[in-house]
This record gives structure tokens, sequence and C-alpha cells, in this order.
């Protein structure tokens, strides 16, 4: 029975890495803007430039 | 503007309609000199693309731009203040662009390095409507990234209310991090409860079922200590102003709940009902971020400096200095130029100042003034460079005044909601059957029995199907009045508006167009000629009127004025190919060719006879005699405005004789007026108005709602901005508010029944984990998805669905 306690242990493990992520991206700042990085996408093969830029700037 | 819609032209810019076909490149036509000018700036970098992504994507140009309009901005004080972030190379900064609306914008901003070299790096926050852009100074100046934004049409909105703060607006992420954390562990402690829920009791090892509950018990630690910590300071925010509000009754359940839960896990009795608290505290935590989604790119709490530029040009010894407005001081000389606020009182002393005060008294027509005259702060100049003489610092100048009223430091007080007093006596009403039952059990001996009963009994006492509904319902409405452009500052507004009695309206500004009169002749028929005559005169003079009939007029060719003469305030004189012309207002000219009050009379005589009269009225929004019929149905109206008396007749037939008329008010009669309502007639006071001279109004209303014309970025201080081109829908938002109150209260009736069930159990004090675990999911699922269901329903019948661009 005792391997019920490790798959327990083994899945809130996963679930939290999960909620790991999820707080990261919101400090991230992923979820203060959502509707920018949807129109983005359409247009992103010229923007490829720009954001490199950005990221290094950073 | 031509009427029929085939041979209208939309500006290849911005989609206004197109005058004069004189403005084009190829077959693309313009509507101004402006948007032509955007256009070339974008096709010679490259850049038009942002025409394919969307129709005519721009902002209309029609603003005349002078070269050292951002002088100020070299200016190393409020380069500081501005600039977050600087290094030996680059400096980051944040603008807020109020055109910025579509996809183009999005895709234009974020490709500006093309248009200035300096420009490294730009991203646009589409939701805060704000452009993030890194430069390097070296190439470029801040001036340099200012004057680029505004060249493509993106004017930076720089202010003195904005400056300082450092670096663009922080959103506040605890929320998300809240209702996160809460769904994990929700998720989790009912994964370890349907076990126990599905198996019988023996079959389970005593050692797993334990850690299972160990395991339950830490998880719901954070839920209770960190995502529902906003219910227990709400609750204690509450009692200490000696008020019960429904976030109470709440924290006292969630708290009983996890004690009761805590209690049964220690004495091996069972799980508690840890995974249900968990749950509702998630579900709750999801209807309030629905209902604070509010709109971050509005600023509701603005005053008179926001409406005031950051800087102006001050002349000593000849030189032109750009100052902060802050360090101007009494006696200095400043200069001011078309369409710029004049931000302190002063004496003009050289220029032709044509002020228009619409914004800041409410008198619609432009007021000339001459050298040696007063002009007071926030009057606009309307045509050519003004100097003056700066009599009273910002600080202190009239209209700064207006802030110093108490009503402006009142603080908000607490909004007395309806749903409290509901959730108050529901709470009463299930702690009596908590208390009944306990005593049945002592009765009967029963000691466990009865502290079961009164325990679960109070755990679904917690009116959660109450806040659930009010929320879910309130963001809803809030997300359907934000597509039809009408925003609101928070969701207890909505309950406001259903409890609506009278309604205060503005005139200018507000009813009319900011922009434009109508111009009427009416008079003996005059040819050609005549009108040119008239013409001639009236171009002599620069008298705002003068202007608005020569306008209308539209003739180019001009003859010869003899022997003019222009009477302050009065009217203008002259001789035009032997005739004597006279043009000006009845007491000038000596008599009116109709006396019917109706709007500003310019009355026009020749050689001593009066032959006709032009006459200037506002020019009233689209639908708002449909809506002002629509209102008087069910609310009494009143109108008060700074403007003169001239629409008197026009006003008064439109809102119906019972209602009062006021003209030529000043801000703080308005105040007092929309006080008097309330205090002397026991008035639900709704406040529509738009200018500064409404300020006071507006905040001591019980709702204050400002107009915003498109494009425009300054609303006074409200509760909501409803824009210009949805004024005409105001009723049906107010009746869609007053729906959304009944269907909240329809669901939550609904839910009661939930409620019932779960008393039926709790009374006999058999309410098991099981039959909570039930019955919490499937009462917030049938609100969320009632709620849902009938605001979307009910925007259908309001014909609140159709969204346009």
């Amino acid at each position: 029975m005792s391997v019920i306690i490790i798959l327990l242990i083994v899945s809130i493990l996963i679930a939290g890495g999960f909620l790991m992520g999820f707080l990261w991206s919101v400090k991230d700042g992923q979820f203060d803007d959502q509707q920018s990085p949807a129109q983005r996408m359409l247009f992103d093969n010229e923007l490829k430039i720009n954001q490199t830029n950005l990221k290094n700037t950073k | 503007m031509s009427t029929s819609k085939a041979i209208s032209l939309a500006c290849y810019h911005c989609g206004n309609d197109v005058s004069t076909k004189n403005i084009s490149i190829g077959e693309k036509a313009f509507c101004c000199s402006g948007c032509k000018m955007v256009y070339e700036i974008l096709q010679s970098k490259d850049l038009c693309n942002y025409y394919e992504l969307n129709q005519r994507p721009g902002v209309v140009q029609d603003k005349s731009k002078r070269s050292d309009k951002y002088n100020f901005l070299d200016n190393a004080d409020i380069q500081q203040k501005l600039i977050h972030f600087s290094n030996n190379e680059n400096s980051h900064v944040t603008f807020y662009l109020p055109q910025i609306h579509c996809s183009s914008c999005l895709w234009l901003l974020e490709n500006i390095h093309k248009v200035n070299e300096g420009i490294i790096s730009s991203r646009v926050n589409f939701t805060k409507k704000e452009v993030f852009i890194v430069f390097n100074h070296h190439q470029t100046s801040l001036r340099g990234v200012v004057e680029s934004l505004d060249g493509i049409g993106y004017e930076p909105y720089l202010s003195l209310n904005e400056i300082g703060n450092e670096g663009g607006s922080k959103t506040d992420r605890t929320r998300w991090y809240k209702i996160g954390i809460a769904g994990f562990c929700f998720a989790n402690i009912m994964m370890m409860s349907l076990a126990d829920y599905f198996v019988s009791e023996n079959v389970i090892d005593y050692k797993i079922e334990l850690f299972f509950k160990t395991i339950s018990l830490l998880l719901s630690l954070p839920v209770l200590f960190y995502s529902a910590t906003e219910f227990f300071t709400s609750a204690w925010y509450g009692l200490k102003n000696k008020y019960l509000n429904i976030d109470l009754p709440v924290a006292m359940a969630l708290v009983i709940t996890f004690l009761r839960s805590l209690y049964e896990i220690a004495n091996g009795a069972g799980n508690g009902y840890l995974d249900s608290m968990s749950g509702i505290v998630f579900f709750m935590l999801i209807g309030r971020w629905l209902q604070s989604r509010t709109y971050q790119t509005i600023s509701f709490d603005r005053d008179y400096k926001s409406f005031f530029p950051i800087a102006l040009n001050v002349v000593k010894d000849g030189v032109i200095i750009p100052t902060e407005i802050s360090k101007v001081k009494v006696n200095d000389v400043i200069q001011v130029y078309s369409n710029e606020i004049i931000p302190v009182d002063a004496i003009l002393s050289k220029g032709n100042a044509s002020i228009d005060y619409s914004f800041v008294s409410g008198e619609s027509l432009p007021i000339q003034v001459n050298i040696g005259e007063l002009i007071y702060a926030g009057g606009k100049q309307l045509d050519g460079l003004l100097e003056l003489v700066v009599v009273k610092e910002v600080s202190q100048s009239y209209l700064t005044n207006l802030w110093n009223n108490p009503v402006f430091n009142k603080k908000q007080p607490l909004q007395h909601s309806t749903y409290d007093t509901i959730g108050k006596y529901f709470t009463y009403a299930v702690l009596a059957i908590g208390l009944i039952a306990g005593m049945y059990w002592l009765k009967l001996g029963e000691t466990k029995l009865m502290w079961n009963a009164i325990t679960t009994v109070l755990i679904v006492a917690c009116p959660c199907a109450l806040l659930l509904s009010q929320n879910y319902t309130n963001g809803n409405i809030l997300r359907i009045f934000g597509l039809n452009k009408f925003y609101l500052r928070s969701p207890e507004i909505i309950e406001r508006l259903s409890q609506i009695t009278h309604i205060v309206l503005d005139k200018t500004g507000t009813l009319t167009q900011t922009k434009g009169s109508n111009v009427k002749y009416s008079g003996k028929v005059i040819d050609q000629t005549i009108q040119s005559d008239i013409a001639s005169l009236l171009k002599q003079s620069s008298h705002p009127a003068s202007k608005l009939v020569s306008g209308f007029l539209n003739i180019q060719n001009v003859s010869e004025v003899k022997d003019f003469k222009e009477t302050d305030g009065q009217g203008i004189e002259g001789w035009v190919n032997e005739k004597h012309i006279k043009i000006g207002s009845p007491k000038f000219v000596g008599g009116e060719y109709y006396t019917e009050k109706q709007g500003t009379k310019v009355i026009v005589s020749i050689d001593g006879i009066i032959i006709g009269e032009y006459i200037i009225s506002n020019k009233y929004r689209f639908g708002v005699s449909r809506l002002i019929q629509s209102l008087k149905k069910k609310y009494t109206l009143s109108l008060i405005s700074g403007d003169n008396d001239t629409e008197l007749t026009h006003i008064q037939d439109l809102l119906g004789k019972e209602s009062d008329v006021f003209f030529n008010q000043s801000p703080q009669q308005k105040l007092d007026y929309v006080q008097e309502l309330q205090s002397a007639h026991h008035l639900n006071v709704m406040m529509i108005g738009d200018g500064l001279n409404d300020s006071g109004a507006l905040k001591q209303s019980d709702i204050g709602i400002a107009v915003a014309d498109t494009g425009n970025n300054f609303t006074p201080s409200s509760d909501g901005v409803i824009d210009s081109s949805k004024l005409a829908n105001l009723n049906t938002f107010i009746q869609f508010a007053i729906a959304g109150k009944k269907i909240i209260l329809i669901t939550f009736s609904i839910s009661a029944i939930y409620n019932i069930i779960g008393l039926y159990f709790a009374v006999q004090g058999i309410l098991s984990p099981v039959v909570a675990a039930i019955l919490m999911p499937c009462s917030s699922i049938t609100i969320i998805a009632l709620t849902y269901g009938l605001t979307e329903w009910l925007s259908k019948y309001y014909h609140l669905k159709e969204v346009t661009k």
C-alpha cells in the first residue's frame, strides 16, 4: 500500500512544479498585458530583430 | 460634407470624411495635411504595412504642429522626471499614448526604430496603452523620441500628474498568485478526499489515511492564510466601521469550517470539509478577479493638473526658456501658441487672443480678449501666438481654487450595498435555524449531534452564493459596458446606477459637440454680391462670431473695405462697394429680423435697413433628443450650464416644462445645486458632464459620469466615463444595470435551494463532507452558468452586443 504514498508525493510534486511555473510566469509579467501578445504573434516575422534587441538591453 | 455615401471619400489615414480634394497622393485622399504628412513619413520609411493590417487605422491629425513644441524636453530637470533608467548609452522611458487602439498601432510602434535610428527597441503594453522605449541618448534625445512619436501621429500624453510616477503604472499581481495557489490546493485536496468518499471505511490503511489527512491539512493552510486573506481584512474593516458587510459571514464560515475540520481530523472522526472550503475560496477569488478587471487605461481621478501642459515658454530678455510649470513666477512673460492651454491667470500683452473657455466655464463660443485684459487659467488659445504676463501662479489661479472645496478631499463613504443587507439577514436566519436545531438536540440529550448540527449549519450559512452571483454578474456587466465604451470605476457603481432618481445634465460639451457650431441665415434673399460684401467686412474682424459666419459664407475673393470700425463686443461696420454695412449684436445694429430667441444672433444691416441675421447655435450630439425623451419617462431631469441662455427655449422644450434649467452657472453653483437636490429633496443624483467646470458637481453627485470625446484624453474626476458616440445609449446602460440587479437576486434565490438542502442535512447533524463536497461545486457552477447566460441574453435583448470599432 505504501506505493500509493510515493505516487501521491510524486503527483503533488509534479503539480507543484506546474504551480511554480504559473507563479513564475505571473512574476515575469506574462499576465500583465493579455492583449498585445495575441496581436503581436500575427506579425512576428519582421519583429524578430526587434525582440532580440530588447533581450540584449534587458 | 457630402450627403450621399457613394460620393463621400474617407481619409486614407484616419477614415474621416474628406471635404476637399486638394490633399491627396495618387488615389489616396486625406482629410487634412496632418494625416497626409504621417502617411508620407510612413511611406518613406517603408512602413506602409500599417495600412495593410487595418483599414484606415490612424487618428485624425488636424492639429497644427510647430517645430519647437517639445523644446522643454531638452530641460534636464524634466528629462530626469520622465526617464526612469539611464546608463552611459541607453535610456529607458515609458509613454502613455491614448491613441493606441488596434493591431496597426502595435505594429507601427514596435517598428519605430525604423523612423528614428536612435531608438533601440520599443514594446507596447496594449492594455495600458503604454509604450516602453529604449533609446541611445547619443544618437537621439528624449525630445527626438517624442518628436518621432508625434510625427507618426502618436502624441505622447505628458502631464504634471503622470510625471514623477516611476516609469509607467504597476499591475497588482497578488490576485493571480492567490488564485493559482487556491486552485492548486483545492485540486489536490479534492483528489485525496475522493479516495475517502468512494471507498468504504475499513479498506484504507490507517497509516495512509493519516497521511492523506495530514497532506490535506497542510495544503489547506496556504488557502486560509494566504488566498483568503482579503475576506478577513475586508470583514475586519467592516467591523471596525461598525458595518456588517457580506465578507464577515463568509470569513466566519471559513474559520468555522477550518476549525471543525481540524477537530475531525485530530479526532480521527473524518476528513473534514477542507475540500469544500478551498473550493469555495477558489471560486470566489475568480469571481472577484472577473469583477475587478476594471480599466487600467482610464484614469478616473484626474484633476486640473492633468489638463495643463508640463512646461511653458518663458521669455526673458528676448530669450525663450522652456520652464517647468511649477517654476513659473508672477510677472514672468510667457508665450502661448495656437491650440494650447493657458495654465495660469495672466494679462494679455501681445497677440490676438481668441480664448475657448468651453472646458472651464461651459461657454460655447470663444471669447475675444483685448490687450491688457485678464485671461483665466484653463482657457485655450485658438489662433496665433500670444504673449502674456503671469498674474497668479498655477497653484493659486481662479480655476485651481475650485479644488480647495472640501468635496475634493472628502473620503468616499462606505457603500452600503443591498447585497450586504441581504447577506446579513441570510446569516441571521441561518444562525437562528442553527440555534433552534442545537437546542432541539440538547433537549434530547444528544450533545455530540448538537455540536455537529450547530457547526455544520454555520458552514452552510456562508452566503458565498450571493457573493458569487454578485461578482460574476457585475464582472460580466462591466465587460459588456466596456465593449460599448462605457467604463465604470468600480462594480459598486452598477448597483448605484439602479438607484438613480434624478439626472442633472451639462450642456456644452455634454449634450453639444465640442467642435463646430451651426450657422443659419434667416432674412431677405441676398445674392452672391451682397454675400461677398458681407464676407469682405467679416474678414476684417477676428471676433469668433465673425469667423464662424465668415466660414459659413465660404467666399474667397473679397472687396476692399473702407472706414472699418470695430466696437468691442458689439459689432463691426464699414463701407464696401459704396454700401454701409453694419454687422453685430441687436443693440449695435439697432434691431432684429426675427425677435424670437434661439441662439447667438449676428444681425446685418445695409445702409440702415436690417436685411437679415445669422444665427449661431450649438450642434447637439447625435441621438441627444432621443436620449432625453427616454430618460424623461423614468427620471426627473435638470440642466445646468455655464453658458449664456440663448438656447433656453430649445432646451426647455426638450426637457419639458417641469424641469429646472439654469444658465450662467459657475462651477461652485453647479456643485451647490447638486448638493441641494440631495439634501433638500433626498434625490439620488446622477450628474453627466464633461469639463473642468463640472468637476465639483460630478464629485458631489451620487454618480458622476464624464463624457469623453474620442481622442480627448482628459476627463474630470468621475465614477464613470462614457464615449460621446455612445451617450445616446445611456438609458439602455442604466436599464441593463437595473436588470443586472435582478439577475443577482434570481440566481441567489436559485442557489438558496442548495443551501436549503444543505440545511436539511445540517440540522439533523448528518451533513457529511461528501454532501458538502457535492453541493458546493453544484451551487457554484449553477450560479456561474446562470449569471453568464442571463447577462449575455440581456445584452442581446438590449442590443449591446453589436461591437463596433
